[in-house]
């Protein structure tokens, strides 16, 4: 049993996720991993599908992993993880292997965890395996150069939504809600939750609680992209403190059949504030950002956090 | 001691894998290799086996399954057709490169569309330029006795590669056979103990598996993969040495049948060389020197082995269950391409049996009198030819 880590202070020393990487300044992405591996510790073994966080942080002889980590597609990365835990079990029936239970995490994209992948995460927890299954999510393909993704925001730019003179906004879809999706349709799952890069003991201490689950669960983890989204790279903690603090993103988890809200903004911020600082949005005019906002308000609502609408009146601290 | 069964192809599959006891097996239905992972499941559900059964939700992941528990450590196995294979095909890839010696058995069925369940090769020849080793099997004997082999092969260190062992789907996966297994104990003996040197779950020793591997690294890696390819070639005659001794039953990279002294030939994978047989008795039985070359190892292509095998026939023909379309038939062009440099050799190819279209003796006696003509006049007119189909502007009519 992981416990749980009881202020900052107290989160472990060591480093799993360590130097060996390419990625670029202040990418979310890398922090989030950093803080799930040293929550996770030493026996654990990673898996990563394609995209940015198995394109920049290995390459042949160099890789930021020290403990056991293997590549798996974009499109499968429920499948292998199952093959993994699969192993574990019948070796250790067997008496093949004598060490611990390893801890089996996938990192996954938002590409690899709420599209192409989705129906490999699905079968993963429909049968129950034991395995803690991470979404990074940067809000595109970022790998291959930022296209749109089911969890790119409505009215940001990317290369396969432009803004154009058809096409003002950009993106015209709304974000699909991956979390939403898993909590219920999956009768084996034990644990859900999301988390953010701003909140780091809560991000760590939900890892733990996702590890001591005994079958799959699933954490959803904002992770701000400066090259994606368009911001200064010593904002990235910031742009994720800010996609709370307006509901752009919510925290909580989802246990035995209930939600638990984990952090609630005392005052929530326009979603102007967050919009402003990204150069995605830049083109966005007036009523785009009012049509997020009441986007954000609807959703805030039907998952009822009491916090005073902004729409209408706008408080800021 | 050996026991005689009477066990179906599929039954025959699921047998060796129950005896091999393979530590994950993951699988997804698709005709006609459906009843190996059923037959499985049902030794998993009477205690018979000690396997973890993955029933997943698709062949691409029953693939990427096999992959995850064979990096971490386990011995694999899996078995599936036509679609499924396709499906499959992103991962075979990395199976074969990450050097995982997962065993899957194929029940032969023609790739869609249109949709058609019956047998054909165009599954496992889409497959041929994965990296997988391929093994074609006659009968239940020889998909029974080749599973076992292939653990052996898969997981020698010099091969280190997956191997896919290849049966007629229906012919012979679902036709009942009198065949000969071995006791538990000897398959226990034979394959002995699975003891990787790098896995996932060794971890004394972390790894990283599958790092991103460009131009500096990515061409000596597939290279590598080219000599254990190589490696195999010995490995397999080994083995099947070893299998021959505890068996009685030989086995090499093809089986020659009244091939030493023959002048016609032909070449021809799976159940379709027991028609040929009969075809060659029979001609022999007239005085005619037909011969017959069924190969069992496709991957790696025995290349010497199959030219010195053929270097005294005047006439051959390879037949394909499979097309390429727009060139010749797979198996043509790996055998023309080994006998090149035999000049004295016409070789003719026959696409046949597409879709499980029935090929009798009647129409491999067609074959064997091309090639006495061929032989005759010295000339080749068509190298491709198409048996048994109606062709456009033919005198078969199109009927119903
Ligand atoms: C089957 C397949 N299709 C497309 C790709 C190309 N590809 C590589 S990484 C990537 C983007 C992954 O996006 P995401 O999962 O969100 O991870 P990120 O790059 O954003 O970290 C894509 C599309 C691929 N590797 N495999
Ligand atoms: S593009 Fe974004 S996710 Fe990818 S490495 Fe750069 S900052 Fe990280
Ligand atoms: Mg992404």
């Amino acid at each position: 049993m992981l416990e749980q880590i009881k202020t900052i202070r107290h989160a472990p020393d060591e480093e799993y996720y360590v130097s060996g990487h390419r990625t670029c300044a202040g990418c979310g992405p890398a922090l989030v991993y950093r803080l799930v591996a040293k929550a996770a510790g030493p026996n654990t073994i990673f898996l990563g599908p394609t995209g940015c966080m198995y394109v920049a942080n290995t390459s042949y002889g160099c890789g930021p992993f020290a403990v056991p980590w293997l590549h798996t597609q974009i499109t499968n990365a429920g499948g292998v993880a199952s093959g993994v835990e699969a192993a574990y079990k019948a070796m250790m029936r067997k008496g093949k292997y004598t060490g611990e239970r390893p801890h089996v995490i996938v990192m996954a994209g938002d590409g690899g965890a709420t599209d192409i992948g989705l129906q490999a995460l699905s079968g993963m927890l429909y049968r129950g395996h034991d395995v803690l299954f991470i979404c990074y999510d940067n809000e595109s393909y970022a790998n291959t150069g930022i296209q749109t993704s089911p969890t790119t925001p409505w009215g940001a730019v990317t290369t396969f939504t432009p803004s154009g003179p058809a096409i003002p906004e950009g993106k015209r879809l709304w974000p699909k809600d991956n979390a939403q999706l898993v909590a219920h349709g999956h009768p084996e799952l034990k644990y859900l939750a999301t988390a953010s890069l701003a909140f780091p003991l809560d991000l760590m201490n939900k890892v733990r609680k996702g590890l001591n689950a005994e079958g799959p669960a699933y954490l959803h983890i904002q992770a701000p992209c400066p090259k994606g989204w368009q911001f200064d790279s010593d904002k990235t903690i910031d742009m994720a403190k800010l996609a709370v603090d307006t509901g752009m993103f919510q925290l909580y988890e989802y246990e035995n059949g209930k939600y638990t809200i984990t952090y609630t903004p005392r005052k929530r911020k326009p979603v102007e504030e967050y919009i402003k600082l990204q150069g995605r949005f830049s083109h966005l005019k007036p009523e785009h950002i009012e049509k997020i906002q009441q986007f954000v308000d609807a959703k805030l609502k039907a998952i009822e956090v009491e916090v005073t609408a902004v729409s209408e009146a706008a408080p800021t601290d | 001691m050996a026991k005689r069964v009477s066990l179906s192809g599929n039954e025959a599959a699921a047998f060796a894998m129950k005896q091999i006891d393979p530590d994950v097996v993951a699988a997804y239905p698709i005709t006609p290799s459906t009843e190996i992972p059923q037959y499985f499941s049902q030794f998993v559900a009477n205690g018979e086996v000690n396997s973890e059964f993955v029933a997943v939700e698709s062949e691409h992941s029953a693939m990427s399954a096999c992959i995850g528990a064979s990096a971490a450590g386990a011995r694999t196995m899996t078995a599936t057709s036509s679609q499924g294979l396709a499906l499959m095909w992103e991962m075979l890839y990395i199976a074969a490169s990450m050097r995982l010696p997962i065993v899957m058995t194929v029940a032969n069925r023609a790739l869609s569309g249109p949709i058609n369940i019956h047998n054909d090769h165009s599954d496992s020849m889409g497959a041929r330029d994965s990296g997988w080793i391929q093994l074609y099997s006659e009968s239940a004997q020889e998909a029974y006795d080749n599973i076992i082999q292939a653990i052996r092969i898969a997981e020698d260190p010099r091969v280190s590669l997956p191997v896919m062992v290849c049966m007629d789907g229906f012919i012979t996966s679902h036709a009942l056979e009198t065949l000969e297994v071995l006791e538990d104990e000897e398959v226990k003996k034979f394959i002995g103990e699975y003891n990787p040197d790098d896995f996932l779950l060794n971890a004394d020793h972390p790894i990283a598996m599958g790092p991103l591997d460009l131009q500096s690294y990515y061409f000596e890696h597939k290279r590598q993969e080219q000599d254990a390819m190589d490696n195999a070639k010995q490995v397999i005659l080994e083995i099947a040495e070893e299998y021959e001794k505890l068996t009685g039953r030989k086995y090499s990279h093809f089986e020659k049948y009244a091939l030493d002294d023959a002048d016609i030939a032909v070449v021809v994978l799976n159940s379709t060389a027991g028609t040929a047989k009969v075809v060659v008795d029979d001609l022999r039985s007239q005085g005619i020197k037909a011969g017959l070359l069924k190969p069992r190892t496709f991957r790696p292509i025995p290349g010497k082995e199959i030219f010195d095998a053929l270097k005294n026939v005047k006439a051959v023909a390879v037949m394909d269950k499979a097309d390429s379309f727009g060139a010749y038939g797979p198996l043509f062009t790996d055998i023309r391409n080994i006998m090149f440099d035999n000049k004295d050799i016409k070789i003719v190819n026959y696409i046949y049996g597409l879709g499980g279209r029935d090929v009798g003796t009647k129409d491999i006696e067609m074959v064997y009198n091309d090639l006495m003509d061929i032989v005759k006049t010295g000339k080749v007119y068509e190298v491709k030819k198409y048996l048994g189909v109606r062709e456009k502007g033919g005198e078969e009519v199109w009927q119903l």
